[in-house]
């Protein structure tokens, strides 16, 4: 296998584009430069500190480091996740459900993957179970956050229509299928368009690198769907665990519908 | 009938009533002073303590979906949950009768609901809660949108219904209606239920 290995002056010469984005942010006064060049340096120095703690990782290959390191990953994207909500539960409670539904998808897809189709020897070698388990967390992570989003949004703004049916003695989960069906599909309409997209519109990023990095297109191409599948998996099984997690937390054992369970977002 | 005692919750006093089968009474007082969160109370639609019971059966052993089926809250301002007015009902043939013997046109099971007045969507609430054989009603205030020929009308068909045991809490700013329609009358203020004289006397 032979790819281009790049020197750093090949990526000080990309970051000249940078500069250029921030001059026109100048030119037409957009505000943007001065965020534009510290995200890009936050960019740089996150992934080189990554590119770093995986090289050390690997070279351990220690079921223990590689477990806290999935575990800081699950962690973050769970705040990332909650940091996109309008509206969240009051406590802990949206942070543990986002966290917890995409720590049960994640593990279950990876350890699915790794164990049957990659065939990873041991299965928790980190060289493999990282990288997989960072791709499907970044996208049940947009799944996650934007199926609760929908539903805590529905359920405030269709309250009267929920609460009718509660009214006339249906049970909760009849009033509540319309809205948990639109958090669900709001979930998975992203990773349905991006399977619909793949190779016309976009191609893959990994799929892509591994090009680059010398792969046999085909090859390349295999893997990348194998990938989709376990993203597509891990995003709606992590979608589904959430809505259902959060629409329970959204009723008592009275059948109530209990938004004062939810807090609005300070403004600012 | 519907026995009350110590109910309560975060703006509303403890709360003592009884309601016989087949006996209305009439609740009025200022907006914001509790008459929703009353019957919202009883209805359990919000958390609150207090034993509850319905022909000496407590709340409590209920599940609350049976015990909302018997006892229904209709709202000044109803929720819909489909676009029609049919999907809103167990069986829309049964249910046109009543919603034309309230004054609605014949064909209102096919209108949609988007273009429906207050007075038409009170209506049709009542008509929807009545398919669902409630044996206790809590109606708040269900002829505000309604002139005085429809109001007839339903005050009509709820005289016939509590001649026929149905016990009804009525909210209405109304006296000359509460007089028609209740037989005891309370006002509520700051969360606090108490009788109106004279009429309280009577059982």
């Amino acid at each position: 296998m032979s790819y281009a290995v790049l020197s750093y002056w090949d990526i000080a010469l990309a970051a000249c584009l940078l500069f250029v984005n921030a001059g026109l942010s100048l030119a037409f006064r957009l505000g943007l430069g001065k965020r534009l060049l510290i995200a890009g340096t936050r960019m740089m120095v996150q992934l080189t500190m990554v590119g770093l703690v995986l090289k050390a990782l690997f070279a351990l290959s220690s079921p223990l480091y590689t477990g806290l390191a999935a575990l800081v990953m699950v962690l973050f994207a769970g705040r990332e996740a909650m940091a996109r909500q309008d509206r969240r539960f009051a406590g802990y409670w949206s942070y543990g459900i986002g966290t917890g539904s995409m720590m049960t998808a994640g593990l279950i897809v990876t350890v699915f993957g790794l164990s049957t189709q990659i065939q990873a020897d041991p299965w928790y070698d980190p060289r493999y179970a990282l990288p997989i388990l960072g791709m499907i967390l970044g996208n049940t992570m947009n799944g996650v956050s934007l199926g609760l989003d929908r539903l805590l949004t529905g359920a405030v703004q269709q309250r009267s229509a929920i609460e009718a049916q509660l009214m006339l003695g249906r049970d909760m989960k009849h009033a509540m299928r319309g809205v948990m069906r639109d958090a669900i599909r709001a979930g998975l309409i992203p990773i349905t368009n991006s399977m619909a997209a793949a190779g016309l519109v976009s191609l893959p990023g990994m799929m892509t690198g591994q090009i680059l990095a010398g792969v046999e297109p085909v090859e390349a191409v295999k893997y990348q769907i194998l990938i989709i599948f376990l993203i597509a998996g891990g995003t709606g099984l992590g979608t589904f665990v959430a809505v259902l997690a959060a629409s329970r937390r959204l009723t008592d054992e009275r059948q109530r519908l209990r938004l004062d369970r939810l807090t609005a977002k300070e403004a600012g | 009938m519907l026995e009350i005692r110590n109910l309560t919750r975060p703006g509303l006093a403890p709360v003592d009533l009884s309601l016989e089968d087949g006996e209305c009474i009439a609740v009025s007082g200022p907006s914001g002073a509790g008459k929703s969160i009353l019957m919202r109370a009883i209805a359990d639609l919000d958390p609150n303590t207090g034993e509850v019971s319905l022909d000496g059966q407590s709340r409590d052993a209920v599940p609350a979906p049976v015990w909302r089926s018997d006892v229904i809250y209709v709202p000044a301002e109803a929720g819909w949950w489909s676009d029609r007015v049919a999907a809103h009902f167990q069986d829309p043939d049964l249910a046109l009768p009543l919603a034309v013997r309230l004054g609605l046109p014949a064909d209102a099971m096919g209108w949609e609901i988007s273009r429906l007045s207050t007075g038409e969507r009170q209506r049709l609430a009542l008509v929807r809660a009545f398919q669902a054989a409630p044996k206790v009603l809590l109606l708040d205030e269900p002829t505000s949108g309604l002139d005085p020929e429809a109001i007839a009308k339903v005050e009509s068909m709820l005289h016939e219904r509590i001649g026929q045991g149905l016990g009804l809490v009525v909210v209405t700013h109304d006296a000359a209606q509460a007089a028609r329609l209740a037989t005891r009358r309370f006002a509520i203020d700051k969360g606090v239920l108490s009788p109106v004289d004279p009429l309280a006397q009577t059982p």
